[in-house]
């Protein structure tokens, strides 16, 4: 008889709806797993223990007295640069080590109206500026997998926390991979939605252009549930998408005869570690299996996208990131000396290295005299990397590639050199700046450690994605697999 | 010698309800941080919405200056950091703003007109108040005024004295009255002033250094800050000197500009396209809405007001300039309906009061209907124009309605003939020497020697008495 | 293009980030060698091309001008590092 931790969303959906489970029997069994995992994976920032309790009994008193909704009494947790009203929220940061914040992001209050059971806030590099969860101030996460390995990054603590079964579903941030990439370092589904899907609004910004609310589970299943509760038009982000939400779980089920999958040629070039190969050829075969064909595109900018992400990333960052200034709200340096120094201290004592390193180089390339070779030439590249993506969208449905160039590393391995770190970002980067939707899901393992495969679609097009992989999921067991010793 | 070369910015709080970016009210003097929402706190997380309000009246500005209007204009973020800039940047229009180049006319002294062309204007977000006294070693943040939309308008370097400085931003001034999106308010900060100065040689058509005297806040203090300025500079010049380009303030106890910040901080805004907003797309009815929303402009009241009114092209220029003494004028005129009477009284008495005082219009003492009494009372031969001149003192001094004034101090003209004769009766007896020159002298002179005796009978009558009939009763007399 | 330490001060000065000299030597080093990753950038012909700020290449909604918001003073001044009198309080300023 498997633990209440060991199902999914969806499974746990069903186990309310037939009243076999309670909303506290289920917050109790995750908050208990929390408390013995938490320690050694450091997933979790803030475990809010009393207030989860209280939401599960009021959610099971609504759904006893019929005015629960399809989803009341489920477990969720958030990464934790998403506001939440009356709890810390630090983005992984020493600068927000004590910014209780006033306001719930959109994300958070669609979740809490939709009856969600919020078990605490989730770790993540520094207001998201990572690809290994190694920048957290609040120390590294460890992936469940292997604990002397990071489970990759921004979203470290969410893709953790899901694939240690301490929630079913979590909330992440992708601005150049990091929702794709932790998904496939710990052996989980992860959605990054189309820019502009999900509104921005109580999303701590890193790169405003780039940043997308999204999703990790185990499932695609779980996905398409969860996104159909955070997705949607938001008057309060500008950048939020006027578009209809679809039922993300009726197509799930669609056919895939007839599909074309576009596989990127510069994705398969002899970079490519063979393992890696071997198991993206696996994942091909599924798909040809279920009626899909395959055809080669190719994305001639995509290795510039990188070099352009490193400028317009830190460049929006830079200015998004000078609101903490110790002032209003958060860290502020002892007895500053005067306002030069309050600013440089609080900022300088209250920053990460990385980000410092991002703020500055994002300063730099905005400077009087660099404009033009930087921040207007990534912008050129973005136009190119983005026709790219639709001219090869228009001759397939999906496009396919790895996530990773390979499984997840060794803790300490890439902290000496940051550029080392940036290329981790090779296949999931270009995505963003073309805006589209791409999701990773789980592949056959390396060396008993999990990779992903990316899916990439057509702007709004996350049911194509969704469907694509929950029907590969249906005929293979990838995604059943759980690290072992948690 | 030296010419001056003036450009002004002018920044320009529109009167929207709510700021240009949050749903916040924009309402003056409310308590520290109590119309500071999240958005305008900079809070980690939030997102600007801009203020289709704030779109209307810029578009309405622009029409109104003859400019093109950006059919897509782009926000911009200016990065700086000060304790009243909450997120560390300011969202302002840099390469593509919502008004291009336009023009205004602007009356010079001598009676000519003078062009003079705007480099565009912009819309922007306004900064909050930081408080320097009230604390011990702190300086105090209030953010209310943050957010609040601003409208930048910048001037060509095209301004040649102080004078034409205060002539164009008098024109700016009632441009915007006129249009109704600010209330203007020097004093009060809605409406503010940087001046550009710079000299060279006359002749010359390269540019000098030019400083920026900041935030000048009266029309006054604009003569007297940018004269100071040019007076200083060319005396560094012909001390052989260089002028330092740097921003200064005006101190008007002093009556000279100081340097405000050092120049080695020389601000490198970064400015690049705000992410978190959208190009802003104006359609064709969006434009045409606000141009039919225009209201009657100064150009053309004024000619009305000449057809209207029988007024002279400069009376009509000088009473249109400000919207409120134009509305003023217009209640004088049509209540008491003496429209020549109105301007004179208007532009002689009311506005010289103003000018002394610096004061406004509408904190005026005497109020249109009070005004337009009193031009009832000349025109029914009640007061003549010098018993019409201590009632307005009066008023001014707040004593009270105009025939209550009237009244009390008993200035009812004498127009009684009976009255009037007795009067004159007693000066010619008490004259006799002056009588009997008037009556030897040619009818030449006695037109000017009548004048004496006018004179004493007027001394006798406290006033009073009606010149007309002054002049007609005496004449007989003493000609009989 | 290659930053020296002077460029490195010069742009903290701007990002007002207190580096310690430690600090800046490092971050030099590290600077450089994104820059360099940055300067691949440079072999792409960008000639013509338009930059794209949003992917999307949407239009911005305008927001109707009414008044939303209400005093929320406390609850916002609660986490401030200091404040009194409703003001937020820092070093003093000289103009």
């Amino acid at each position: 008889m498997s633990q209440i931790t060991d199902l999914s969303f969806s499974e746990l959906k069903k186990a309310l709806g037939d009243r076999t489970l309670s909303s506290v029997d289920i917050t109790n069994a995750f908050l208990d797993r929390i408390e013995t995992l938490n320690p050694t994976l450091n997933a979790f920032i803030t475990i809010t223990h009393d207030e989860a309790m209280q939401a599960a009994k009021e959610a099971d008193a609504a759904i006893s007295n019929g005015t629960a909704t399809a989803y009341t009494g489920l477990p969720i947790a958030h990464k934790d640069l998403f506001c939440t009203d009356g709890t810390l929220t630090t983005c992984g940061s020493k600068i927000l080590s004590n910014f209780v914040a006033p306001y719930d992001a959109h994300v958070v209050s669609q979740c809490k109206n939709a009856g969600l059971v919020s078990l605490g806030k989730l770790n993540m590099d520094e207001f998201a500026m990572g690809s290994s969860n190694e920048n957290s101030y609040y120390g590294p996460v460890k992936n469940p997998w292997d604990t002397t390995r990071v489970p990759g990054g921004s979203s470290g603590g969410s893709a953790a926390a899901v694939a240690a079964q301490l929630t079913p579903l979590a909330t992440a941030t992708d601005t150049g991979g990091s929702i794709r990439q932790p998904a496939a370092f710990t052996g989980t589904s992860g959605l990054k939605p189309t820019y502009g899907r999900v509104s921005r609004f109580g999303m701590i910004a890193y790169a405003s252009s780039l940043d997308q609310g999204g999703l990790i589970a185990h499932t695609a299943e779980d996905v398409a549930h969860g996104l159909g509760l955070i997705a949607g038009h938001d008057s309060r982000d500008s950048t939020s998408a006027n578009q209809p939400v679809p039922d993300y779980t009726e197509t799930l089920n669609d056919s895939l005869k007839g599909k074309v999958i576009g596989i990127p040629k510069q994705f398969f070039d002899d970079r490519l570690d063979s393992r890696m190969r071997h198991a993206m050829d696996d994942v091909l075969e599924v798909f040809k299996s279920l009626g899909a064909t395959t055809i080669e595109v190719s994305l001639d900018h995509v290795a510039e996208a990188i070099p352009a992400y490193y400028v317009i990333a830190p460049a929006e960052a830079s200015a998004n990131l000078s609101r903490f200034d110790g002032v209003r709200f958060g860290y502020r340096a002892d007895s500053p000396a005067d306002l030069m120094d309050l600013y440089e201290r609080s900022r300088g004592e209250g920053f990460g290295s990385e980000v410092k390193r991002r703020i500055l180089i994002g300063t730099y390339a905005l400077s009087e005299g660099y404009y033009d070779a930087y921040y207007k030439k990534a912008q050129q590249i973005r136009r190119l990397i983005r026709d790219d993506f639709n001219r090869a969208l228009s001759s397939c449905d999906l496009l396919f590639g790895p996530t990773t160039p390979s499984t997840a590393f060794v803790l300490g391995e890439k902290t000496a050199d940051p550029v080392a770190m940036y290329l981790e970002d090779i296949y999931t980067v270009a995505t963003n700046m073309a805006g589209l939707p791409g999701g990773s899901f789980q592949a056959p393992l390396i060396d008993g450690l999990p990779t992903g495969y990316q899916l990439t679609g057509r702007a709004f097009g996350e049911s194509m994605i969704l469907n694509a992989a929950h029907q590969v999921q249906l005929a293979t067991d990838w995604h059943t697999l759980r690290p072992e010793g948690v | 010698m030296y010419e001056a070369v003036i450009g002004l910015e002018v920044h320009v709080q529109l009167s929207t309800d709510s700021k240009i970016f949050s749903g916040s009210s924009t309402n003056f003097g409310a308590e520290p941080n109590t119309q500071a929402s999240l958005i305008d706190l900079g809070m980690p997380g939030v997102l600007p919405v801009p203020n289709a309000k704030a779109f209307e009246m810029a578009v309405k500005f622009g029409l109104a200056i003859d400019a093109e209007i950006g059919r897509e204009s782009i926000f911009d973020r200016k990065n700086y950091f000060y304790p009243d800039l909450p997120k560390g940047y300011q969202i302002s229009q840099f390469e593509k703003p919502i008004v291009g180049p336009g023009r205004v006319t602007i009356s010079l002294e001598d009676g000519t007109s003078k062009t003079i062309n705007v480099t565009r204007a912009h819309l922007e977000e306004d900064a909050g108040k930081s408080v320097h006294d009230a604390f011990d070693g702190m300086t105090g943040v209030d953010l209310n005024r943050a957010g609040t939309p601003l409208l930048e308008i910048v001037s060509e370097p095209e301004l040649r004295s102080a004078k034409e400085a205060v002539a164009y931003l008098k024109v700016i001034h009632s441009i915007i009255r006129y249009l109704d999106i600010s209330d203007g308010n020097m004093a009060e900060g809605s409406m503010r002033c940087d001046c550009n100065v710079s000299i060279r040689p006359k002749g010359s058509d390269t540019l000098g250094t030019r400083t920026e005297i900041k935030n000048v806040n009266s029309f006054r203090f604009v003569e007297k800050a940018i004269n100071t300025e040019i007076n200083r500079q060319i005396e560094i010049l012909e001390d052989g000197g260089r002028v330092i380009q740097e921003t200064r303030l005006y101190d008007p106890d002093k009556d000279e500009t100081r340097s405000m910040r050092s120049k080695e901080e020389a601000n490198d805004y970064r400015y690049f396209p705000d992410p978190d907003l959208l190009p802003v797309v104006l359609d064709d009815s969006f434009i045409s809405a606000c141009r039919d929303a225009l209201p009657e402009l100064p150009e053309a009241r004024k000619a009305r007001y000449i057809s209207e009114y029988g007024i002279t092209d400069y009376d009509a220029g000088v009473l249109v300039a400000d919207r409120d003494v134009a509305d003023y004028f217009a209640e004088v005129a049509n209540t008491s309906g003496e429209g020549k009477l109105a301007a004179n009284w208007v532009m002689g008495s009311v506005l010289a009061e103003l000018n002394q005082t610096g004061g406004t219009i509408t904190d005026f003492a005497v109020t249109a209907k009070q005004l337009s009494d009193l031009i009832g009372r000349i025109k029914d031969n009640t007061l003549n124009s010098k018993t019409a001149k201590t009632v307005f003192e009066a008023l001014l001094a707040s004593e009270g309605e105009v025939d209550a004034i009237i009244e009390s101090k008993g200035l009812v003209q004498v127009t009684d003939t009976g009255a009037i004769e007795a009067i004159v009766d007693e000066v010619i007896a008490e004259n006799p020497d002056q009588v009997a020159n008037y009556r030897a002298a040619p009818e030449e002179k006695q037109g000017k020697m009548l004048g004496f005796f006018v004179g004493q009978v007027m001394k006798k009558s406290q006033g009073k008495a009606n010149p007309q009939a002054v002049n007609q009763i005496l004449s007989s007399k003493l000609s009989g | 293009m290659s930053l020296t330490s002077d460029d490195v001060k010069r742009v903290a000065k701007l990002a007002r980030l207190g580096l310690t000299e430690a600090e800046t030597t490092e971050t030099l080093a590290q600077l450089n060698s994104i820059l360099e990753l940055v300067d691949q950038m440079q072999q792409i012909d960008t000639h013509g091309v338009a930059p794209l700020a949003h992917p999307l290449e949407l239009k911005q909604t305008l927001r109707a001008d009414a008044v939303t918001e209400t005093d929320q003073r406390e609850k916002f001044q609660a986490i401030a590092p200091q404040a009194d009198a409703g003001l937020y309080l820092v070093p003093r300023v000289v103009e």
